[in-house]
């Protein structure tokens, strides 16, 4: 049967040796080259290699594709493939009832089952699996073995190929040609060509597979999508993006881009990015810690360049005083805190929203900094622009948001010219000021300090991390200057409000009820609202990009509904924030606690039940 | 250039007689000397007394957070090599709070001169040991004596594979100007230690070298090239023996043939490390008066510079590839209309 369909959800799960990241990647590239949009997310484990075989040791890759509105990587899958036992356990609560379920029948053997913790040899009862689910049983281990007996690969060698029989197979059940997997195949195999043959071979069997055996389950056909703007498309990681994001921001800009960073989890990637863009000009310096990451980028500031840092919450924590320091110097700097599940070391490779207090507020003293997030994977790119345009602009330290959901999923990308992108403006210094230029003196309208980076004729001076006299920039402990100079700090960061776009709302705006979100659950909220709506309960979405200052239109859009719940992945921090920016406001919260996306049921549901 | 024009118009707050008022003023001269334009010179510092500095030096000057100036002086010249860069920390700031940075900036060798105001106590916070302390100091935090062991900062310098290390002190002047010149001349991390007095809370801690009538007695100046010769009478020389498989340092007369001749160029740290060690006090109150105290520019070796590798890897880097803007890297990715 062939069901003709808007959008799916694939989950590959297996061993963390079994490449099932890969698998995914190839599958979802391949769709969205057929035009389907496209969502990704991987789910692995901390460990690097947990031992083969148990629930520890579970990587998964789920996609989302679809003709349109494909915001989310989706909450359950429809087809799962399960390497063994373990993957299909650590998943049973994530696929839907009626799924096809793809496993290697050569991995359901008692030993495989024991690895897993089951207590029975009968995995899919002992499940409770509904039998509604059509479960497809495969010797992948087998055939894979069969498809490369003449290749003169050794045994281990031949079983790391069974992911790609797995890839054919699904690519034949969603009617994929697989000329554009090959494709992608050569790339990445380009150095190994033994390995890229065994891998086709193995692919174009797991195919063909399929297609001989005609297999009595479900086949999908997607449509293409027609609801993107024209033009050319990749699909991108939301770290990758970040890092982009600055080296557009840099080349526009007219600077030097400069990371300061140390390796963090999940936030490395920006770094493994932007090291290897030497050949955009870009400067990393991999520091000894996280301090020294934030602090060479801060010195890179004060001479002149696009300066960044990246890290995730606990580093956050680490660079919270020389954030303070740039805050006082007023110096443009960029922090990009990728979130992850806290508090502490917490949950590494999860994700979570409970930075965001610490960004807003977490500082010695009366620091205010910009902080926006990001909501799409593709998206980081331009809030990492606007990150950097702010900071240069505006003479401040803004920090980023994005989280794990963000950093490794993917999203389709629409790739911009440099010539699209808006117009940066670093903030400089009048001519005139040449001779008597302090590090306090400002634009009267704007309070944006002017810039004399260390290298400017003429402009010689000292900036500090001490309170600073408002009018000779020297050192100051005079009470009234504090106030002045605090209130300075706090008016240049609140007048980038007129500089942001104003709070848009999405889905019935006339509606009552208004879901409220910011960073990366824009997807599931949409998706949200999308449902909501279709079921005939009215709703709508504000949902932030721009935390501090917030859109100047907030208290206006929010005070028009009746009922205001606020989603995030935290305890609150968001409806925290808005409560002591809106006075008298009536928020309802809906919080998730598990370190992990919403679902978009569960938003649906708990909507409806408050009714 | 003359001193006066990297005098900055800000009155000098550090108490009357510490030793930082004559650093101050040696560092204007240097920097005078050697001829490098105010704006094109960048001063950063940490917290502490000695950290004022960069107020008081009419350059690019950046009074940052404790301990951190290293890591800010590395951004700094790493990312624009064309600029001289200065540190200035006391032995609070640098070895303790800071003493992750200091490592790594030294291991790393970025082009950095590195002055290390030692003057072994905790000033700006009143009167707190400090990782250069000697063992049993008495101070307001260790009232019954300390129980660490101290840093010899000469000896930190070679175990994170330093290049550059020299020693003065704050009563002489001459000796002070030539180690800051030299520092600037080396490329790479260089390290000047600054012996100063605490004239409030750590009083005469160098008196043993600072005491005019004892200094010739008791410190020798190492100039490269030139016989180890010291004493009122330039009557002594220092020269190299064994203990069993150990090598140690030993004073001789003047004209003994075995008098060692300074090679401040040599790759091992050996005999670098014993000169650093000679006359170091490690515990309060026991002076070992066996050898002098060793100034001037202990060890000046040539190595590549973190600041101009990097960099000269990115020209390289961009000189064999095909996407230099990001329109062109763009058409590097796997990409498709849709």
């Amino acid at each position: 049967m062939n069901k003709n369909t808007q959008s799916v959800v694939v989950r590959f799960s297996g061993d963390s040796g079994d490449g099932m990241q890969l698998t995914g990647t190839l599958f979802s590239t391949v769709s969205a080259i057929l035009g389907n949009e496209i969502s990704t997310f991987p789910d692995f484990p901390a460990e690097i290699r947990a031992p083969q075989g148990t629930l520890g040791g579970v990587s998964g890759f789920q996609v989302h594709l679809g003709a349109e509105r494909v915001y989310t990587p989706g909450d359950k899958a429809d087809v799962l493939v399960a390497m063994n036992p373990a993957a299909l356990k650590v998943n049973t609560g994530n696929i839907r009832p009626d799924s096809v379920i793809i496993i290697d029948s050569d991995s359901f053997t008692a030993k495989d089952l024991e690895k897993a913790l089951y207590k029975t040899d009968n995995p899919f009862t002992e499940l409770g699996l509904p039998e509604t689910q059509q479960i497809v049983p495969v010797a992948l281990t087998s055939l894979t073995k069969e498809s490369l007996k003449d290749s003169g690969m050794d045994n281990k060698s031949i079983l790391r190929s069974k992911n790609m029989f797995a890839l054919g197979l699904v690519c034949w059940l969603f009617n994929r040609d697989i000329d554009q997997a090959v494709h992608f195949l050569g790339n990445k195999f380009k150095k190994k060509p033994d390995l890229l043959t065994a891998n086709v071979k193995v692919l174009t069997d797991g195919f063909h597979y399929g297609q001989n055996l005609a297999l009595n389950i479900n086949t999908y056909t997607i449509e293409k999508s027609e609801a993107l703007p024209h033009g050319e498309y990749t699909s991108i990681a939301g770290n990758k993006a970040t890092a982009w994001g600055l080296i557009a921001a840099a080349e526009k800009a007219g600077k030097r881009l400069f990371l300061g960073s140390y390796p963090i989890t999940p936030a490395t990637d920006i770094m493994h990015e932007l090291a290897a863009r030497k050949d955009m000009n870009v400067m990393v310096v991999q520091a000894e810690d996280e301090i020294a990451g934030v602090c060479t980028a801060i010195g890179a500031s004060f001479a002149g360049d696009l300066a960044a840092t990246s890290t995730s919450g606990p580093g956050l924590s680490l660079k919270s005083e020389a954030i303070g320091l740039a805050v006082m110097a007023e110096l443009p700097l960029v922090v990009i805190d990728v979130q992850r599940g806290g508090p502490s070391t917490g949950l590494p490779t999860k994700t979570e929203q409970t930075d965001l207090l610490q960004a807003v507020y977490g500082r010695n003293g009366e620091c205010p900094a910009v902080v926006i997030a990001a909501s799409t994977p593709a998206n980081c790119f331009e809030y990492a622009y606007q990150a950097a345009k702010i900071a240069l602009e505006n003479m401040t330290p803004v920090i980023l948001l994005s989280d794990t959901y963000l950093a490794n999923g993917t999203s389709l990308w629409r790739i911009p010219k440099v010539s699209d992108l808006e117009e940066i403006h670093p903030q400089g210094v009048p001519e005139e000021l040449k001779g008597h230029y302090n590090p306090a003196l400002r634009d009267p309208e704007t309070l944006i300090r002017w810039f004399a980076p260390a290298g400017k004729e003429g402009f010689e001076h000292r900036n500090i991390g001490l309170e600073r006299d408002s009018e000779k920039g020297s050192i100051s402990t005079n009470p009234h200057n504090h106030e002045v100079m605090t209130l300075n700090r706090a008016k240049k960061v609140a007048q980038v409000a007129d500089k942001i776009p104003q709070l848009q709302v999405y889905g019935n705006a006339e509606a009552d009820t208004l879901l409220v979100g910011f960073g990366s659950t824009e997807g599931h909220l949409k998706a949200a609202t999308d449902a909501l709506n279709a079921a005939g309960k009215p709703a709508a979405l504000a949902h932030f990009n721009y935390i501090n200052p917030l859109p100047k239109n907030t208290e206006e859009v929010l005070r028009r509904y009746k009922r205001i719940i606020v989603c995030e992945l935290n305890n609150g921090q968001f409806a925290t924030l808005l409560r002591g920016r809106i006075e008298g406001l009536h928020i309802e919260q809906f919080n998730r606690l598990e370190a992990q996306p919403f679902q978009i049921s569960e938003i649906v549901d708990y909507v409806k039940k408050g009714e | 250039m003359e001193a006066t024009q990297f005098k900055s118009d800000q009155y000098v707050r550090f108490c009357p007689g510490c030793g930082d008022h004559a650093i101050c003023a040696a560092l204007q001269k240097a920097m005078a000397q050697i001829g490098v334009p105010t704006h094109q010179t960048v001063v950063i510092s940490g917290i502490g007394c000695s950290s004022r500095m960069p107020h008081y030096l009419n350059t690019y000057g950046f009074n940052t957070i404790h301990g951190r100036g290293a890591a800010i002086a590395t951004g700094v010249k790493t990312s624009h090599p064309e600029l001289t860069v200065w540190q200035m920390t006391g032995d609070g700031d640098c070895l303790a709070i800071g003493g992750n940075h200091f490592i790594h900036s030294v291991r790393r060798n970025v082009d950095l001169n590195i002055c290390l105001f030692n003057n072994r106590i905790y000033g700006l916070t009143k009167g707190q040991y400090s990782p250069t302390s000697p063992k049993g100091f008495v101070s307001k935090s260790s009232p019954f004596g300390t129980v660490e062991r101290p840093f010899i900062p000469g000896e930190l310098v070679l175990g994170a594979r330093g290049t550059f290390f020299a020693r003065t002190l704050d009563v002489d002047m001459p000796t002070t100007v030539s180690c800051l010149v030299a520092a600037h001349e080396h490329k790479g991390a260089s390290v000047v230690e600054c012996l100063v007095n605490c004239v409030i809370f750590n009083n005469g801690a160098h008196n043993w070298i600072a005491d005019r009538e004892q200094r010739a007695e008791h410190s020798i100046v190492l100039e490269h090239g030139k016989k180890m010769i010291f004493g009122k009478e330039r009557d002594k020389g220092i020269a190299l023996s064994w203990d069993g498989l150990t090598p140690k340092l030993i004073v001789v007369p003047a004209d003994d043939e075995r008098v060692l001749t300074h090679d401040a160029t040599l790759k091992d740290p050996t005999l670098h490390r014993l000169l650093i060690l000679m006359g170091q006090m490690t515990e309060a109150g026991v002076q070992p008066d066996d050898l002098p105290v060793a100034l001037g520019v202990i060890r000046n070796v040539e190595e590549d510079t973190y600041d101009q590798a990097v960099n000269r890897q990115i020209e390289e880097v961009r000189g064999k590839s095909k996407a230099t803007c990001f329109d062109e890297l763009t058409q590097t990715l796997e990409r498709w209309e849709m």
